[in-house]
């Protein structure tokens, strides 16, 4: 009782949040049981009321329902971005902490240049060569928030790797691999779970800006950047075209985000 | 005779726990009270109370009177700290009382000279020009015996070794003549030669004038400087009485126990020498263009415990890393029963690394922070079966209880246990392997002194049992004494003296080594 007493309330809100979407990803049939596609020409348009929470689009779709059967895209846009960015980042980081040091030296320059691009141009350089779509926009999200996590992961192994514990273990006889596995593995993987926490909800909002640019996820899927790009044609007619994808995105993120602060916090202390 | 400082049943809790239960004594001008007792005794939280500094969540009780004469500054006139505005308090601090803290080494700003950092306070409590300032900070940097002063004053914290440091805070507590000078655990992270400088220089003030408050675990400086001695635990005074009296003829459980704990009162009484485990030649380690160890040779036999004393920088922890085979030398060879050890590539080490083991000084920070004493001494018993080998539950509670400890340690992590307790998980780990030597560096420093005891009385059992070797590093006298059957004195990573612990102890052929033992604070002299 004692350690519940003592979670923030930010974070208790962002779990709930947190929850909310993930069942709207997982089923959203119990959140939404229409269909996202069906279009009702008659009823386009229409503003947020009681039968429609979110009002509906141009084709009559109800927005509520859109977004709810958006969050399983977005979120898994979103979570598989943060897998690739930090698959990567661990072979690169163990590599540069780990490796001899002409290794440490290649493959840091390597991360400095990626650096010098800002991440969302480099997502777009990406795409540009292997084409718009779903797939590229998430491995190209991925591929951008990488060099990131190289550089933390990469200090975090050369902290753990001096500890005197690691030292301790060989002095006991312990061999290189079970002293990665057992001691140095674990403890960076800890600060990597926070950065994940923190990173999906940098990856929902990168992935939906690619799609509102048109080159992720296009009309009429509904995820949430796509449903953005859609509705802005009438943003100054219809805001709720916009405006509930937009929060959605916002709520993610923002929740995803405090969470992560969350653990960091409690990781210090 | 008025006190200067005369507190009367001072009581403080912080919420349900009581820090310090009706705590009364009194100083007087010109003498030295010494609060003595162990971590958690209440003895620092006395000492922040009457700073004014117990802190928010702290209840205080009691009186706490400051009376002094008007030499130079406002009349004290009989005032009541607990009452005192945080105004007052602040006045109070620095020109009336000054403080002296343990921690030398954080007590200064980094990123300001030590000059700026002592004119602070002659720079808020007076109205010198600057230029009057410097000559003062000059002059105190002189009185607390710092060489080159002019120098000193325009360096930072970090160029100064950690003994300076200490005289640089002492500069700054007494840079405004305060009539008591409150000094928390003055010299605990000092070298003995530099303890001994410190409390020349203290004992120096107490003969101008100052009172002194000293706080304190260790009995030897406390009989060096304290007139009267309150003997402090869990927040209660069990003894209090004149130095003299109390050290000679204790009549506390408590204090006679405190007293006993002292190392040194004994000499070691080791076993026969066996064969040599470990035979270093002309082991010589540089770092860059210092040399750490130079041209260091030794023999360890099975049984025996050899010791290394020397201060900072004598380069003994060096040759613990080297011993360890954790640094490679740049000369001669270190062999383990008769093997190449150094010489031979980590590749051929690692097998017969289980036969050497290590204890450090600080113990909690070798353990993994994810793992519980079971995991730990789990995973160093299966370092010592063959591979794949599984320690049983009954091997690891076996274990614990051969340390002292009680089984339900094992599902705990080290960090919630005392220091005496992390360090008896740390030699349950060492001796999980079933090892022939153990390197202990500084392994009972850190911990107070009964608990020190209890830790040396553990490795001396365990030595006899199982026959271990101990490469026994220290900058202690009095422990090394109680342990080692020989001795290396160690200075600028040379070897000044060796021989066996009691010949060196009765007649130390070179300077050095006189000079280390003069300057321990000897309470059996």
């Amino acid at each position: 009782m004692k350690r519940l007493s003592t979670v923030a309330p930010s974070v208790v809100v962002s779990l709930a949040i947190l929850l909310f979407i993930g069942i709207a990803a997982v089923a959203p049939n119990l959140l939404a049981p229409g269909n996202p596609l069906a279009i009702h020409p008659m009823a386009s348009f229409l503003p947020p009321s009681l039968g429609h929470p979110f009002g509906t689009d141009e084709s009559g779709r109800d927005v509520y329902t859109r977004i709810i059967h958006g969050a399983g895209a977005s979120v898994l846009i979103g979570i598989t971005a943060t897998a690739i960015g930090l698959g990567l980042a661990i072979v690169f980081g163990l590599l540069a902490g780990l490796g001899p040091r002409w290794l440490d030296f290649g493959t840091t320059r390597l991360l400095e240049v990626l650096f010098a691009f800002p991440g969302l141009l480099f997502a777009l350089l990406f795409i540009v060569i292997y084409g718009p779509g779903v797939l590229t926009s998430t491995i190209a999200v991925g591929l951008a928030t990488a060099p990131g996590y190289s550089r933390i992961i990469r200090s975090r192994v050369l902290v753990v790797k001096r500890a005197p514990y690691i030292e301790a273990s060989l002095v006991l006889g312990r061999s290189r691999f079970f002293r990665v596995t057992r001691h140095l593995v674990p403890n960076v993987a800890g600060s990597l779970f926070v950065l994940a926490t923190l990173g999906i909800g940098q990856s929902i909002v990168w992935a939906s800006s690619l799609s509102y640019l048109g080159l992720g996820a296009v009309p009429p899927a509904a995820e949430w950047g796509a449903m953005l790009s859609a509705g802005r044609t009438y943003i100054s007619s219809f805001w709720w075209l916009t405006f509930f994808p937009g929060l959605f995105i916002v709520l993610t993120a923002a929740a995803t985000t405090l969470l992560g602060r969350g653990l960091q916090e409690r990781v210090r202390s | 005779m008025t006190a200067l400082l005369s507190v009367r049943n001072l009581s403080v809790t912080f919420g349900a726990v009581a820090a310090v239960h009706d705590v009364s004594f009194d100083i007087p001008a010109g003498a030295c009270v010494a609060i003595v007792g162990e971590s958690g005794s209440g003895k620092s939280v006395t000492a922040r109370t009457i700073l004014g500094l117990a802190g928010r969540d702290a209840t205080v009780s009691g009186s706490i009177n400051l009376d002094g004469p008007d030499l130079d500054g406002p009349d004290l006139d009989g005032t009541e700290v607990t009452d005192a505005s945080p105004r007052r308090l602040r006045a109070l601090r620095g020109r009336d009382i000054g403080f002296v803290s343990q921690g030398a080494l954080v007590a200064l700003d980094p990123l300001r000279t030590v000059g700026r950092e002592i004119a602070d306070s002659l720079r808020i409590h007076t109205n010198l020009s600057p230029h009057q300032r410097q000559q003062r900070v000059i002059e105190l940097l002189e009185s607390v015996g710092m060489p080159e002063p002019t120098l000193r004053a325009g360096q930072r914290p970090d160029e100064l070794s950690g003994g300076l440091r200490q005289r640089a805070v002492i500069a700054s507590a007494i840079a405004l003549n305060p009539r008591l000078l409150i000094a928390d655990e003055p010299t605990t992270a000092l070298d003995s030669t530099i303890t001994a400088g410190i409390l020349d220089l203290l004992a120096g003030l107490r003969e101008r004038g100052t009172a002194i408050l000293l706080i304190s675990h260790d009995l030897a400086v406390v009989s060096r400087l304290a007139s009267h001695v309150v003997v402090m635990r869990a927040g209660v005074v069990v003894e209090s009485g004149s130095t003299q009296q109390v050290l000679r003829e204790p009549q506390h459980p408590y204090t006679r126990d405190l007293i006993a704990a002292v190392p040194g009162g004994h000499a070691h009484v080791g076993s026969p020498a066996g064969d040599p485990v470990v035979t270093a030649v002309g082991v010589t380690k540089r770092f860059g263009s210092r040399v750490a160890v130079d041209d260091v040779s030794y023999e360890l036999r099975r049984g025996r415990t050899l010791g290394v004393v020397g201060e900072s920088g004598s380069g003994k922890t060096t040759l613990a890393r080297l011993t360890l085979a954790l640094e490679r030398p740049d000369a001669g060879a270190i062999e383990l029963f008769g093997q190449p050890w150094t010489a031979s590539p980590e590749r051929d080490r690692t097998a017969r690394r289980p036969r050497i083991g290590a204890i450090y000084q600080d113990a909690l920070s070798s353990f993994d922070p994810r793992l519980t004493v079971r995991q730990i001494l789990a995973d160093a018993l299966g370092s010592a079966a063959t591979v794949g080998g599984r320690a049983t539950e009954a091997e690891l509670v076996t274990l614990v209880e051969r340390v002292g400890l009680k089984a339900t340690v094992l599902a705990r992590h080290p960090r919630v246990l005392s220091g005496g307790q992390q360090q008896r998980v740390a030699i349950a780990r060492a001796i999980a392997p079933r090892p022939d030597i153990i390197v202990c560096d500084e392994p009972v420093s850190n911990l107070d002194v009964s608990v020190q005891a209890q830790v040396l009385a553990l490795l001396d059992g365990l030595q006899r049992e199982f026959g271990l070797s101990y490469l026994f590093i220290t900058h202690d006298l009095g422990v090394v004494r109680q342990v080692s059957d020989e001795l290396l004195v160690m200075k600028d990573g040379v070897v000044v003296e060796r021989g066996a612990t009691e010949a060196v102890f009765a007649a130390p052929q070179h300077p050095y080594t006189r000079a280390l033992l003069a300057a321990v604070p000897d309470l059996w002299a």
